[in-house]
């Protein structure tokens, strides 16, 4: 089968704030809602700085596990859960979202948020996971999960606040270094 | 360390030339996707991961990407000409071209967002401090969905180039920021392109931080003469191919739902 070569990546740059971003664009259900969850953490560089200019998106299933295949992200107004938002840093590099938590893809598998990660000094996206927090067994027995250290699965898991919101940092760089993903068929 | 401190730090572009040099003598042949770790653009130093990437297989909503509609976009957005009081200036272009799977399908209904400074080389961003005229009839976005063949289309101004501070006497070739959804979340891409023949892509830490020239090549529109209009417009086509999906493995089955 004739493979297309892939079109290169290119860094999102300074000058996508006025361009990306949209009013909603973070509340893939309404903020504090019935069943909503605040997802939200720091992004930060190989010095431990928050990164001020990261742009990041999540898609997911809902509640039961499904993911929604419906139009509606950019006008949200009425719209069904789309299972898809943006979001962007502040000048600390913390970014939230409100969602909802996702549901396996499979019966007994380990819930996630698929991530993608944009900013200025980044040369290409960046694709991660933030699962849900579980009981060791169900983490354990995840395919990419099993393949990491201790360390490193903790890394992309959220933990549960106080206050019942999921917090997630990614650390593009350094000893807590998130773990990146490629997929098959990237080069 | 603070890169953009002081101008005073800034280092030559025959410092950055040489270390792009360098690179790219060491890399290997065939690597489409640009180098994440790369010193000469010197805001990578410190957001780029220093381990491998893992290999996943997608599944869930990895295989899925979100689905936008009429709802979404508004069909005057692909025009960036329109919209304010007056014309802007500068030279009017169109730019048109597909979005493709490795295999060469159309991705389909799919949302295309772009951005990009006036014709004098300024973004209409708070942040941007280039002494530049602002163009009061520009703003410089645009967006639209794929028809179903793949077709995206724009009407726009051919941007200028503009200077920054990576280092001394830096400045990027004129380009177009492109933002990407495919078939798959993990086709997502943002990425920019770039106009043929422009003598600055040598100096370009950003465009060189693909280390092979073919890949590089890929960024850089064509001139369409069909795609020109008489007596209004210039015309530039672009293809764009987006991988990285189940439908990109050896073929199974079981991976094909939904």
């Amino acid at each position: 089968m004739a493979e297309l070569a892939a079109t290169p990546g290119q860094t999102i740059g300074p000058f996508f704030h006025y361009a990306l971003p949209y009013p909603g664009d973070r509340e893939l259900v309404p903020r504090g809602s019935a069943g909503s969850v605040r997802l939200h953490g720091h992004v930060y560089d190989g010095d431990g700085n928050g990164v001020p200019d990261a742009l990041l998106e999540i898609r997911q299933a809902d509640a039961a596990g499904a993911v929604p295949a419906v139009a509606g992200s950019r006008h949200r107004d009425g719209a069904p859960f789309t299972g898809w938002g943006r979001t962007t840093t502040d000048p600390a590099g913390h970014y939230w979202f409100s969602s909802v938590e996702p549901g396996p893809a499979r019966p007994g598998g380990a819930p996630f948020f698929a991530v993608v990660v944009f900013a200025r000094g980044l040369l290409n996206r960046l694709f991660t996971r933030i699962y849900l927090p579980a009981d060791h067994a169900v983490l354990g027995a995840d395919p990419l999960l099993s393949t990491l250290d201790a360390g490193e699965r903790s890394r992309m898991v959220a933990v549960r606040e106080a206050d019942g919101s999921l917090r997630f940092d990614i650390h593009l760089q350094g000893p807590l270094e998130t773990p990146f993903l490629t997929f098959p068929g990237q080069t | 360390m603070s890169i953009t401190a002081a101008e005073n730090q800034l280092v030559s572009q025959r410092v950055i030339s040489e270390e792009i040099e360098k690179v790219h003598a060491d890399a290997q042949a065939g690597r489409t996707q640009p180098r994440l770790d790369f010193r000469p653009y010197r805001s990578a130093i410190l957001r780029h991961p220093v381990r491998e990437l893992r290999y996943a297989d997608p599944e869930g909503a990895e295989l899925f990407a979100p689905a936008f509609g009429r709802s979404d976009v508004d069909a005057g957005e692909s025009d960036l000409t329109t919209g304010g009081a007056g014309e802007p200036i500068g030279e009017r272009i169109a730019v048109r071209g597909r979005v493709l799977d490795g295999d060469g399908r159309p991705v389909r209904r799919q949302l295309v967002e772009i951005w990009q400074a006036n014709a004098a080389g300024r973004y209409a961003h708070q942040r941007d401090r280039h002494p530049a005229p602002l163009d009061p009839n520009f703003t410089g976005v645009g967006r639209c969905l794929t028809d179903d063949a793949g077709w995206y289309s724009f009407t726009t101004i051919k941007p200028g180039p503009y200077p920054w501070h990576n280092h001394r006497n830096a400045w990027r070739p004129a380009h177009i920021h492109f933002s990407l959804f495919g078939t798959n979340f993990t086709q997502r891409m943002i990425t920019q392109m770039y106009f043929p023949g422009d003598p600055l892509f040598a100096f370009d830490p950003i465009y060189q931080s693909i280390t092979d020239e073919r890949a590089r090549a890929l960024l850089v529109a064509a001139y369409d003469h069909e795609s020109s209009q008489h007596d209004f417009l210039l015309g530039y086509r672009w293809d764009i191919v987006l991988t990285g999906s189940h439908a990109t493995l050896m073929e199974r089955p079981e991976d094909h739902h939904g």
